[in-house]
């Protein structure tokens, strides 16, 4: 016990001021981070991507089917009651569509062969925190 | 012909062998997200950053990319580039951090920014290259989670190696 209280103490001698300086702001940095990367709001709308271009934007409000030419052939995306998903892709390894549903804002489903995209968009509310 | 080597090769050579001995060792542990990884071989790097001077801490950080990738098979692979420019990116960090007053800022200071340099520059290549979207960022706060947590400890770690005067790993007067 005592020597775990010396560890301690020299552990946190080795520490300066600077030091603690740097690590308090980069937890609040963190924080911050979690806070902002990690909302679990519900996606308002779905933006598909063709290449580098934005394809369309659609509200996840509907029931709807969206037939889209990528590079190599049409593929299907999904809208249904707030998710959406790749439901047919003319790619090889069906990695887009085996991804499922997406209802989360920030989740993106890609389809690289094809270079489509999709990525869920949600309200943003980043300046809402302050408010608190 | 004949290379003359001069002392400083030596030990430049000596400490970037440490250094590939513990990314090997790191290699061997196994990740729970591939790129959180603690990172021991940069306590060399630091180590060499205050014991001797920049350009040895930078031969030594871009030695050891080199020669691991090489006895890891992943030269010029993905990982490889995504190594060298996390060293890199914390060597030009270090650069401009190593000039902070040594009163207030010690290893452990340098530890972090070093680790949060790597994480960025990393994370850069991810983004502008491997995956050019938007979804990396979910990733981001683990990683500078896991960058702080094993900079304290690498940092704490370098502290120790630079306050025991009976080390002896970097002695030079082998010939």
């Amino acid at each position: 016990m005592f020597k775990l209280l010396r560890n301690i103490k020299a552990i946190t001698s080795a520490m300066l001021i600077g030091d603690w300086l740097i690590f308090v702001a980069s937890s609040m940095l963190i924080i911050v981070l979690f806070q902002q990367l990690w909302s679990h709001e519900h996606a308002t709308t779905v933006q598909i991507r063709l290449g580098d271009t934005v394809y369309g934007t659609y509200s996840l409000n509907q029931q709807r089917d969206i037939h889209v030419k990528g590079t190599i052939g049409n593929a299907t995306i999904s809208i249904m009651n707030g998710k959406a998903r790749f439901a047919q892709s003319p790619c090889h390894n069906q990695y887009c569509v085996h991804q499922g549903w997406l209802s989360r804002s920030g989740q993106a489903a890609i389809c690289l062969p094809n270079q489509l995209s999709l990525e869920l968009v949600g309200e943003t509310k980043h300046y809402d925190s302050l408010n608190y | 012909m004949q290379i003359n080597t001069t002392l400083d090769d030596h030990r430049i050579a000596k400490l970037a062998a440490f250094a590939i001995a513990l990314h090997m060792l790191e290699a061997l542990i196994p990740s729970p997200l591939p790129g959180v990884k603690p990172g021991i071989a940069n306590i060399v790097t630091l180590y060499v950053l205050y014991k001797y001077n920049f350009t040895s801490a930078a031969w030594v950080s871009i030695l050891r990319v080199f020669a691991s990738s090489l006895l890891l098979g992943q030269f010029l692979s993905p990982t490889f580039i995504l190594s060298l420019a996390g060293a890199l990116f914390s060597l030009g960090v270090l650069w401009l951090s190593m000039h902070l007053p040594r009163k207030y800022f010690g290893a452990v200071s340098l530890s972090m920014i070093a680790a949060f340099a790597h994480i960025a520059g990393q994370l850069m290549i991810v983004r502008l290259w491997l995956i050019p979207h938007a979804s990396v960022a979910y990733l981001i706060p683990i990683f500078a989670l896991a960058a702080l947590f094993f900079g304290v400890v690498n940092g704490l770690i370098t502290h120790q190696l630079l306050n025991n005067s009976s080390e002896k790993i970097d002695s030079a007067s082998s010939t």
